[in-house]
C-alpha cells in the first residue's frame, strides 16, 4: 500500500507503535539468540551486546523512542570493524554469526513498529539456526529449539487485539501447544526430506576446528585435547573389557623428529603391514565421533583392518574416507603379540634418526647408560623409566620450555605430561642406539556400567613410546606411567585430579550413574539424529522391502506423507462439534435415513409434522415412524433433560428402522 | 458481455462467491463456512517461507541435522498456524444489524453482531469502507461492531460490502471472507432548509400565550413569590439553588394538517423535503399533526412512533 512518494523525507508511518508486551517479548527473543551464541562469540562482544539490549529495553520502558541515527551508524560501523579486525574477514562461520547476532541486537534500536518486529523475529530464527552450525549436541539443540517459543510468542502478541498483562506462562502455553502439535509433521519431514549426498557449496564443517589427534606431536600441543571432555570413541566388547592398563588405542606412530616435534615417517604408508605374531585375537565394536580425519584409533594391537580401511606398515589404521559423522567399525585386537620381530635396515635407520645439535646433555646421559649396561637394552629403558620415576612430576600446566626442548625438559623444568615424557624417552632411547618411536592415541576411557560400553573422551588422548627390542619386536613403554601410574591405571581424570581438577568433588556414585545415563542419551542423539545421513536415509524403507530408497522415492513419500498429515490436521480444523445432545444426534440420523428414502425435512418443519409426513409417504414403516414420533416428543418435551433410557431406546429404534425408497 | 464470459462469471459467482466479492446480497445471519473462507500468505508469510527455504537448503548443504530439525519444526508450526487462522473464521456468524436514525446527508449509526458458537475467536478484523475494526469474539457469545455510514439519499441504504478477515495467530496467513448482507437501513429524507409555515386556520386569540397547565414543562431558578408546592425539592437537593417546576405551558397549538396535495407548484422531492421539515418542526414544538400522502393517511397524533411512521412513509415515497 505504499503510495508514490515524491520526496525522500520520512513518511510519518501510519502503522501503530509496538505495544510494550510485544517489545518485551522481542527483547527476550533477542536475548535468547545472544545466549545461544554466547558460547562461541568473543566474550566482550557478548557483554557489549547484552548491555545494548538491556539499555534499549530500559530506555523504551521509560518511554523512549527510536535511537537517533548518530547512535546507530557508529554502532554498526564499530561492529563491522571489530568483527573484521577480529577475524580478518566478514565471511565464514564465526565472523558471519558474530555480525548477524550483532545486527540483530542493534535492530532493536530501531524496532518501533510491527514490521520491524516481524523482520527481527524472522532474522532471529535464522540466527538461532546458525548457532547449530557450531554445536549440534543434544543440549545445544534443545536450547536453540526453545528459542522458537519466545519468537513465536512475539509474533502472536503482535496480532493480539490488545496485549493484556497476562502472566508469561500463559503467554507461552499456546505457543508450546502449537509446537507440540507441529512435532509429528516436523518429524516426518525430518525423516523424509531427501538429503544431499554431496554438498552444493563449501565443504561440511569447513573452517571448523575440531580438537583431535594430530599427525604432529610437539610438547605442549596436546593441551587443548587433554582438557576437552567431549566423547571421541565408544567401544563395546562381547566379553569383559580389558583392564584399564591395557586400553591403549593407537592412532599414529611418529618416527621423524626435527628437534621440536615428531611426525610420522614418509615411508610408512608405502610398505605392506609388517609381520606380527600374536596369540589369540578378539573382536570389538567401536563408534567414532566425527574427526574429519581418516585415522582410526584401534585397540592395541590391531590384527586386521576393519572394512573400508587399510592397515599401514606400523599397524595403524587409515579409513578410506574421512570420518565426517558418527561411524561404527568392527576392530580386531590381540593383547599378546610380537610386532615386527625382525627389523628392516631402512626402518631401523629411520627410527634411530636424530637431528644434529639437539639435546647434547641427553645424548651424554644416554651414552653413560650404554657404557654401564652395554647391550642390555631393556636395562637402559628401565634406567630411563627409573629416572622419570624419581625426579619428575606430572602436570598439565608445565613451565614453558626453552630452545632445546629435550635438554630443557630433562634437566631444568622436569615437569610435564605424556607428550613431554614420550618425547624425551624416545629421544633418550634413540640416543642410546635403540630404535624407538612415539605413538599417539587414546589411553584408558570410562567404563559405562549401565550401558556396558567404554567411553573414550578426547581428554583421554595420550602419547607413549614403542621401543624395538631384539627378539621381542616393538615393545610399548609408557614413561608417563613411571611418573604418574594413576594416569594409566585409572585414567586421565584421576591423573589430573590432583592438579586443580574438581572431579574428585563430584565423584558420587549416583552422579556417576546419572552421567552414565546421560551419555547413553547423548549417544542415542548422536547416532539417531545427527548421524542420520543420506546413507541411513536410504535404508529407511528396509522394513517395507525397499533396500535402497532413491531420492525420487523419498521425495514422493515426503510429499504424500506431508499431504496426509496436513489433511489430518485439516480434518481437525474443519471439524465442528455439532450442537445438541444424543437425542439430536439420533434425530439427525433418522433424518438422513428418511432423506435417503425421499422424505427430507423442510426448514422450519417441526418433528411431529415431519414424522407424520414421513409416515404418510412410507406406509410400510408407518407404525415404526409413529412410535418414533411419540417417543421423540415424549423424550424431548416431557422432561427438562431427555431421560437416558428413552434416548437409548430412540437410538435403537432409529437403527432398526428399515427404509426403502418409494417409487412414485 | 458475450454469453461465454457471462457463463464464466456466473460460474465464478457460484463457485467462488467470496473471492469474486461481487457476491449477491444474502440474508442475515451469515454463517461463514469453508466454501467462502479464503486464505493466502501475507507478505510476511511469503518472506518467512523464503527464509525457511534458505534455512532448509543451508541445513541440507552442511548436513546439519539439528538445523534441519529446527527448520522442519518452524515449517510445521507455520503450517499449523494456517489451520488455526482458518479456524478463526470458520463457523463465525454475522447477524443482527441495528441501525439508528439519520436524515439524508447525516451519518447513520449501525451496529452489527458477530457471534461465535464454540470457541473464542481472537483478533477478528472487519473492514467497513476504509475503516478497520479489530475485536475478539467470546466463546458462545457475540461482539457488537459499531460504525457510522455516510448517507446521501433518502430511502433504503444497502450495507456496504464488508470484509471479515484475520491474521491470527502468527501473521503468516491472512484469512478472509467477503460479506454482502442483504439488510438495508432506512434513511429519512433531508428536510428543506428554509420554507414557509404550513397553512393554519386563523382565529385563535391566545395562540402562543403561556398558561398554567398540569404537566411540568421546564425547570427554572426560584424567584420570590413562587408557590411552595411548585418547588422541585428532589432536584434542588442536587443543585445549589432552589429549582421551581414551571407548570406553565404554551397553549395547545393548533394541529397541523399536512397535506401532500396542499402544496402547489412543487416537484415530488421538494414536497417531501418540505413535509419532512414541517414534521420535524411539529415534533420539536410539541404540536400534533396529521399527514396525508397520495397513498396513505396518518391521523392526527404526536410522539416518536407517529414521527417514525410518517418519516418512513416519506422516506419510501417512490
Amino acid at each position: 500500500m505504499t503510495g508514490f512518494r515524491p520526496s525522500l523525507r520520512r513518511k510519518p508511518s501510519s502503522e501503530p507503535i509496538l505495544d510494550r508486551r510485544p517489545f518485551d517479548l522481542l527483547c527476550l527473543t533477542m536475548g535468547f539468540v545472544l545466549l545461544v551464541h554466547a558460547a562461541h562469540l568473543p566474550w566482550w562482544l557478548t557483554t557489549v551486546l547484552a548491555i545494548v539490549l538491556v539499555a534499549r529495553w530500559q530506555q523504551r520502558r521509560s518511554g523512549g523512542r527510536n535511537a537517533p541515527i548518530w547512535i546507530k551508524l557508529p554502532l554498526i560501523g564499530l561492529l563491522l570493524g571489530t568483527v573484521i579486525v577480529q577475524n580478518g574477514t566478514l565471511f565464514g562461520r564465526e565472523p558471519g554469526s558474530a555480525f548477524a547476532v550483532g545486527l540483530l541486537v542493534l535492530k532493536l534500536l530501531e524496532s518501533e513498529h510491527r514490521r520491524d518486529a516481524r523482520v527481527g523475529i524472522a532474522f532471529a530464527c535464522f540466527a538461532l539456526m546458525s548457532a547449530l552450525l557450531f554445536d549440534q549436541g543434544l543440549v545445544a539443540s534443545f536450547f536453540v529449539c526453545l528459542g522458537i517459543v519466545p519468537a513465536l510468542a512475539t509474533l502472536r502478541s503482535l496480532e493480539e487485539v490488545e496485549p493484556q498483562a497476562t502472566p508469561w506462562a500463559r503467554e507461552f502455553t499456546p505457543v508450546l501447544l502449537a509446537l507440540l502439535a507441529a512435532v509429528p509433521l516436523s518429524l516426518f519431514a525430518f525423516l523424509f526430506v531427501p538429503r544431499l549426498s554431496s554438498p552444493l557449496w563449501g565443504t561440511p564443517q569447513s573452517g571448523q576446528a575440531v580438537t583431535g589427534l594430530s599427525n604432529r606431536l610437539a610438547p605442549g600441543d596436546m593441551l587443548d585435547l587433554m582438557t576437552d571432555d567431549t566423547p571421541a570413541l565408544r567401544v563395546t566388547f562381547t566379553g569383559a573389557p580389558p583392564p584399564n592398563a591395557a586400553r591403549y588405542f593407537r592412532a599414529y606412530t611418529m618416527q621423524s623428529f626435527d628437534g621440536k616435534g615428531w611426525s610420522p615417517g614418509y615411508r610408512n604408508s608405502r610398505r605392506p603391514p609388517s609381520r606380527a605374531d600374536y596369540g589369540s585375537q578378539f573382536a570389538y565394536q567401536f563408534s567414532m565421533e566425527p574427526t574429519h580425519d581418516r585415522v582410526l584409533p584401534m585397540l592395541d594391537l590391531p590384527t586386521a583392518a576393519p572394512a573400508d580401511a587399510i592397515m599401514r606398515a606400523d599397524h595403524t589404521v587409515l579409513a578410506k574416507r574421512r570420518v565426517d559423522e558418527v561411524t561404527s567399525f568392527t576392530g580386531y585386537a590381540a593383547s599378546t603379540y610380537r610386532l615386527e620381530p625382525s627389523l628392516d635396515d631402512e626402518v631401523r635407520r629411520e627410527n634411530l634418526q636424530l637431528p644434529a645439535g639437539v639435546g647434547p646433555q641427553a645424548r651424554a646421559l644416554a651414552a653413560s647408560w650404554v657404557e654401564r649396561y652395554g647391550e642390555d637394552r631393556a636395562a637402559i629403558a628401565r634406567a630411563a623409566l627409573a629416572m622419570f620415576h624419581t625426579n619428575f612430576s606430572y602436570t598439565l600446566a608445565p613451565e614453558p620450555l626453552g630452545r632445546d626442548r629435550i635438554d630443557d625438559f630433562l634437566f631444568a623444568t622436569r615437569e610435564g605430561y605424556c607428550e613431554h615424557y614420550a618425547s624425551a624417552f624416545t629421544f633418550l632411547m634413540r640416543a642410546a642406539g635403540i630404535p624407538a618411536r612415539v605413538v599417539t592415541g587414546y589411553q584408558g576411557g570410562y567404563w559405562n556400567g549401565t550401558a556396558r560400553y567404554l567411553l573414550v573422551r578426547r581428554s583421554d588422548a595420550h602419547a607413549w613410546s614403542e621401543v624395538w627390542l631384539e627378539g621381542r619386536g616393538w615393545v610399548r613403554f609408557d614413561p608417563t606411567a613411571a611418573v604418574r601410574p594413576e594416569r594409566v591405571q585409572l585414567g586421565a581424570a584421576a591423573a589430573n585430579a590432583g592438579h586443580g581438577g574438581d572431579e574428585g568433588l563430584l565423584d558420587f556414585p549416583w552422579l556417576r550413574d546419572l552421567r552414565d545415563r546421560w551419555d547413553v542419551v547423548n549417544q542415542w542423539w548422536n547416532r539417531g539424529v545427527i548421524g542420520f545421513d543420506a546413507l541411513r536415509q536410504q535404508g529407511l524403507l528396509q522394513p517395507f522391502g525397499i533396500a535402497r530408497a532413491e531420492v525420487s522415492d523419498l521425495a514422493m513419500i515426503f510429499a504424500v506423507g506431508c499431504a496426509v498429515l496436513v489433511a489430518v490436521a485439516l480434518g481437525w480444523a474443519l471439524f465442528q462439534r455439532r450442537e445438541g445432545d444424543a437425542l439430536d444426534a439420533s434425530m439427525r440420523r433418522l433424518q438422513r435415513k428418511l432423506a435417503r428414502a425421499g422424505v427430507s425435512r423442510r426448514t422450519g418443519e417441526g418433528p411431529r409434522h415431519f414424522l407424520a409426513r414421513a409416515a404418510r409417504a412410507l406406509p410400510g414403516q408407518r407404525n415404526a415412524l409413529e412410535r418414533l414420533s411419540e417417543l421423540y416428543l415424549r423424550s424431548r418435551y416431557g422432561h427438562d433433560e431427555p431421560p437416558p433410557e428413552s434416548v437409548t431406546r430412540f437410538r435403537r429404534e432409529v437403527k432398526e428402522l428399515k427404509t426403502r425408497r418409494v417409487v412414485k | 458481455m458475450p454469453p461465454r464470459a457471462q457463463r464464466l462469471v456466473a460460474w465464478a459467482e457460484r463457485r467462488l462467491p467470496s473471492l469474486t466479492r461481487f457476491r449477491r446480497p444474502e440474508p442475515l445471519p451469515i454463517q461463514l463456512h469453508r466454501r467462502r473462507i479464503y486464505i493466502v500468505p501475507t507478505g510476511f508469510g511469503i518472506g518467512f517461507s523464503v527464509l525457511l527455504a534458505v534455512m532448509l537448503v543451508g541445513a541440507l548443504n552442511y548436513a546439519n541435522n539439528a538445523a534441519l530439525m529446527l527448520t522442519c519444526l518452524l515449517g510445521a508450526a507455520a503450517v499449523g498456524s494456517m489451520l488455526v487462522a482458518f479456524r478463526v473464521l470458520n463457523g463465525l456468524t454475522i447477524g443482527g444489524v441495528r441501525a439508528g436514525t439519520a436524515r439524508a446527508g447525516e451519518t447513520i449509526h449501525v451496529s452489527l453482531d458477530v457471534g461465535a458458537s464454540q470457541r473464542e475467536r481472537m483478533a477478528v478484523r472487519l473492514d467497513v469502507g476504509l475503516r478497520e475494526f479489530v475485536f475478539v469474539v467470546p466463546a458462545g457469545g457475540a461482539t457488537t461492531v459499531e460504525f457510522e455510514l455516510p448517507t446521501e439519499f433518502r430511502g433504503w441504504l444497502a450495507l456496504p460490502r464488508m470484509r471479515v478477515h484475520s491474521r491470527w495467530p502468527l501473521g503468516l496467513f491472512r484469512v478472509w471472507s467477503w460479506l454482502h448482507p442483504d439488510r438495508p437501513v432506512l434513511v429519512y429524507p433531508r428536510p428543506e432548509a428554509l420554507g414557509p409555515k404550513p397553512f393554519e386556520p386563523r382565529g385563535d386569540t391566545d395562540r402562543g400565550r403561556p398558561r398554567p397547565g398540569d404537566e411540568p414543562a421546564a425547570l427554572r431558578e426560584y424567584r420570590p413569590g413562587d408557590p411552595r408546592r411548585q418547588i422541585a425539592w428532589k432536584l434542588s437537593a442536587r443543585h445549589h439553588g432552589l429549582l421551581v417546576k414551571d407548570l406553565e405551558q404554551p397553549a395547545p397549538q393548533e394541529d397541523w394538517r399536512l397535506d401532500w396535495d396542499g402544496m402547489h407548484g412543487l416537484d415530488d422531492e421538494s414536497r417531501i423535503a418540505r413535509l419532512a421539515r414541517w414534521i420535524d418542526e411539529a415534533r420539536e414544538s410539541g404540536r400534533r399533526w396529521s399527514l396525508r400522502l397520495p397513498d396513505g393517511y396518518f391521523d392526527v397524533a404526536q410522539g416518536d412512533e407517529h414521527y417514525h411512521r410518517c418519516m418512513t412513509a416519506l422516506a419510501l415515497r417512490p
